[in-house]
């Protein structure tokens, strides 16, 4: 089916937006209006996150702007001015100190989103230490593979995460991690378990940012990869311009703003786009506890009266089934500009926006190594429904195809698949893999930075994207490396192989499967295949764990015994099995540890 | 259409309670509180949840539209749900 492209009025929209002449705009473009839009330390001390989010407005006209509305699951409410924001960070920065923790030293939170999570990402960044999130839904195993990676020293989360992740145990094999702060106990448990609340209350409400160089590290964000361990992608300080700019253009933030980003900050949009960019530009931010429900988030939008909204694929195919008329059941007119992230949006999502919604849904894409949103689609251009849009102001992305002796060559006629690529030197472009420079070296060839997705581009310069160059899944707007999932699969005392892929799925994207083959003693039953699920679920968490499993014998190999996921995943697809001897030689490269980008693709 | 059944408070907390099982198999059920938020308290994530009600509805017969999955949160919640909407048997 062909979808009409959906034309914009300037006349008929609220307010003018921040980008109206996409040529114009990207033709004029200069980092240093960037520059100029934020502040920078006092006294020239540099550029941190931190202080251009919040301590910035808290020294002038915004000082008493609502900065952070949170909504708490049993309908309590918390609100922070942009001074109180402050004066909480400048607490949790000040605990930073008094426990010794230093400019670099790794802080880990891990909890659902409740304001302690936020102040102490603002506090972390106060303090020049890097901030690592973890998702809240992972279970002991990547959360400990995670802190190990990282050598994280300071972990915050709550009483019952600590519990039920059992980080008591893991402790003992964390040597680095030296404290443990949770966040919702009145009292220290040990002299490394410690009640933040009344570290809190003990520290001063006052604290100055020390010197941070723009190129001083501040997030780390686990990523996962094909084959081994995930990957921590590095972002630095100077990555506020970037927050800051694409919000500008890609979100059409205006200072009135009211913000609702549905992201959890487990994810990097829910730092760059649910912390960072929002408060750079002093809106209000709106901050949701309860997981998806329907009801509630129309709701959200009308109580709230939310501006401008940044969701996902998943959930908006999640509105989509609800059979009513948001419009006349909900006052959503305060509602201007949609945008959405995490997978590529349908076209039917991009026209049922409009059709009820009575606003189109901007589709974008970046990913944890971009830091932030690269291609996109603005208030004023015309939306193809479908495209992810067209580059960021400031942004050069193309087409290249990678040639077999390691160089790439560039696109240029339109409509050609290939490997999407940027242009590197853009501020929040991850400047490393922790502890892993030569993936991170792999990740560029002849100056282009390969993302590891395919797209084509068209006649007008719309991106649309075609899918994943490697084995990863993409579930729920998140990545699964099946690596992770096939390791713990394989700790169970009947897995003999495991072989993980993604099954398409038309809410979440794609969906965990596991085959598993057995050893000699074991049969397949329901019980054995509820055991695994369990099994999975106990280690990995729901959000990385595999909801299907499918029994198999002799799973298909390549000579050097290598699992042939794209295998599996075709004959789960019905699709063509396609030539095999490609095929296994893409599993041996990918194995021998050939570069990550320069992998054989199928057709 | 579903086979219309005729289920008690009982028979129906036991195909809760099943389904539950084929979701979250390592959670320890007998320790589920009727007020107890289940996807937090069992780690049922929004799509699994989703799964859940759609497998409900198919065995008994009560379909739970989007809008009402903040009703049906919790097994008392759900379990009130339903009891007032099961066909009746014929």
């Amino acid at each position: 089916m062909e979808w009409q492209p959906i034309h914009k009025s300037l006349a008929a929209l609220q307010v003018s937006p921040n980008l109206v002449d996409y040529v114009q705009s990207c033709r004029t473009f200069d980092w240093a209006q960037v520059h100029r839009a934020l502040t920078g330390l006092p006294d020239g001390q540099g550029l941190n996150i931190a202080y251009e989010a919040v301590d910035r407005h808290a020294s002038g006209p915004r000082r008493n702007h609502l900065a952070l509305r949170w909504l708490g699951k049993e309908g309590e409410v918390r609100d922070f001015t942009y001074a109180s924001l402050a004066e909480q960070s400048n607490r949790f920065a000040n605990v930073l100190c008094t426990l010794g923790v230093n400019k670099g030293d790794r802080i880990f939170v891990l909890a659902s989103r409740i304001p302690e999570l936020y102040i102490a990402v603002l506090g972390t960044l106060k303090q020049v230490c890097v901030l690592c999130p973890l998702f809240s839904a992972f279970g002991p195993g990547p959360i400990e593979q995670r802190l190990a990676l990282g050598d994280g020293r300071v972990l915050v989360t709550t009483e019952r995460l600590f519990q039920q992740r059992k980080i008591a145990e893991m402790r003992a094999r964390l040597p680095t991690l030296e404290y443990v702060l949770l966040t919702d106990v009145p009292a220290h448990l040990d002299s490394s378990v410690l009640s933040l609340p009344q570290l809190m209350a003990a520290a001063s409400p006052q604290f100055t940012i020390p010197p941070t160089a723009p190129e001083e590290n501040a997030l780390l964000h686990f990523t996962s990869g094909t084959t081994g361990k995930p990957k921590g992608a590095l972002h630095v300080h100077q990555a506020v311009l970037f927050h800051y700019m694409s919000a500008h253009y890609a979100l059409d933030l205006h200072p009135d703003d009211v913000f609702w980003c549905t992201a959890d900050p487990g994810w990097v949009t829910g730092t760059s786009y649910g912390i960072s960019a929002p408060l750079c530009h002093g809106v209000t931010l709106i901050v949701d506890e309860a997981e998806f429900d329907a009801a509630r988030w129309y709701q959200i939008l009308e109580e709230q009266q939310v501006t401008v909204w940044y969701t996902a694929p998943t959930a908006i195919r999640r509105l989509m089934r609800m059979d009513l008329e948001p419009r006349q059941q909900y006052d959503l007119s305060h509602l201007r500009f949609i945008a959405s992230v995490g997978e590529p949006l349908n076209p039917e999502a991009v026209n049922w926006g409009v059709n009820r919604l009575h606003l189109p849904i901007h589709d974008n894409w970046w990913q944890t190594e971009t830091g932030g949103i690269m291609i996109a689609n603005y208030a004023a251009m015309e939306i193809r429904p479908g495209s992810m849009g067209r580059p960021l102001p400031g942004i050069e992305a193309r087409i290249v195809e990678l040639l077999e002796n390691g160089h790439v060559r560039v696109v240029d006629s339109p409509t050609v698949e290939g490997h999407l690529a940027l242009r590197p030197g853009w501020p929040s472009m991850f400047r490393g893999y922790w502890h892993d420079e030569e993936r991170y070296a792999r990740c560029f060839v002849d100056g282009w930075y390969i993302s590891g997705d395919l797209a084509r581009q068209d006649e007008e310069g719309y991106f649309w994207f075609v899918g994943r160059a490697d084995d990863i899944i993409k579930t729920a707007g998140h990545m699964v490396g099946p690596f992770e999932v096939e390791s713990a699969l394989l700790t169970h005392p009947a897995v003999a192989e495991a072989g993980v892929i993604g099954v398409p799925d038309p809410v979440i994207g794609e969906v965990v499967k596991a085959f598993v083959s057995l050893k000699p003693a074991f049969q397949p039953s329901e019980t054995l295949r509820l055991e695994l699920i369990g099994w999975g679920r106990a280690r990995l968490g729901s959000a990385v764990a595999p909801k299907l499993i499918e029994f198999q014998d002799n799973l298909p190999k390549t000579r050097s015994g290598k699992i042939m996921r794209r295998l599996l995943k075709a004959r789960e697809l019905g699709l063509p099995e396609g030539d095999l001897s490609t095929l296994e030689r893409s599993a041996e490269e990918a194995e021998s540890g050939a570069t990550d980008a320069a992998r054989s693709v199928l057709p | 259409m579903n086979a219309v059944k005729n289920f008690g408070p009982k028979e129906l907390r036991q195909i809760v309670l099943s389904q539950l099982h084929g979701l979250a198999p390592e959670a320890d059920l007998s320790t589920l509180r009727p007020h107890d938020d289940l996807r937090e308290t069992l780690e049922i994530d929004s799509f699994d949840f989703l799964n859940f009600l759609i497998a409900l509805d198919q065995e008994v017969g009560v379909e739970i539209p989007e809008k009402d999955y903040g009703k049906v949160g919790t097994l008392a919640g759900l379990m009130d749900y339903l009891l007032v909407r099961l066909p009746e048997a014929t």
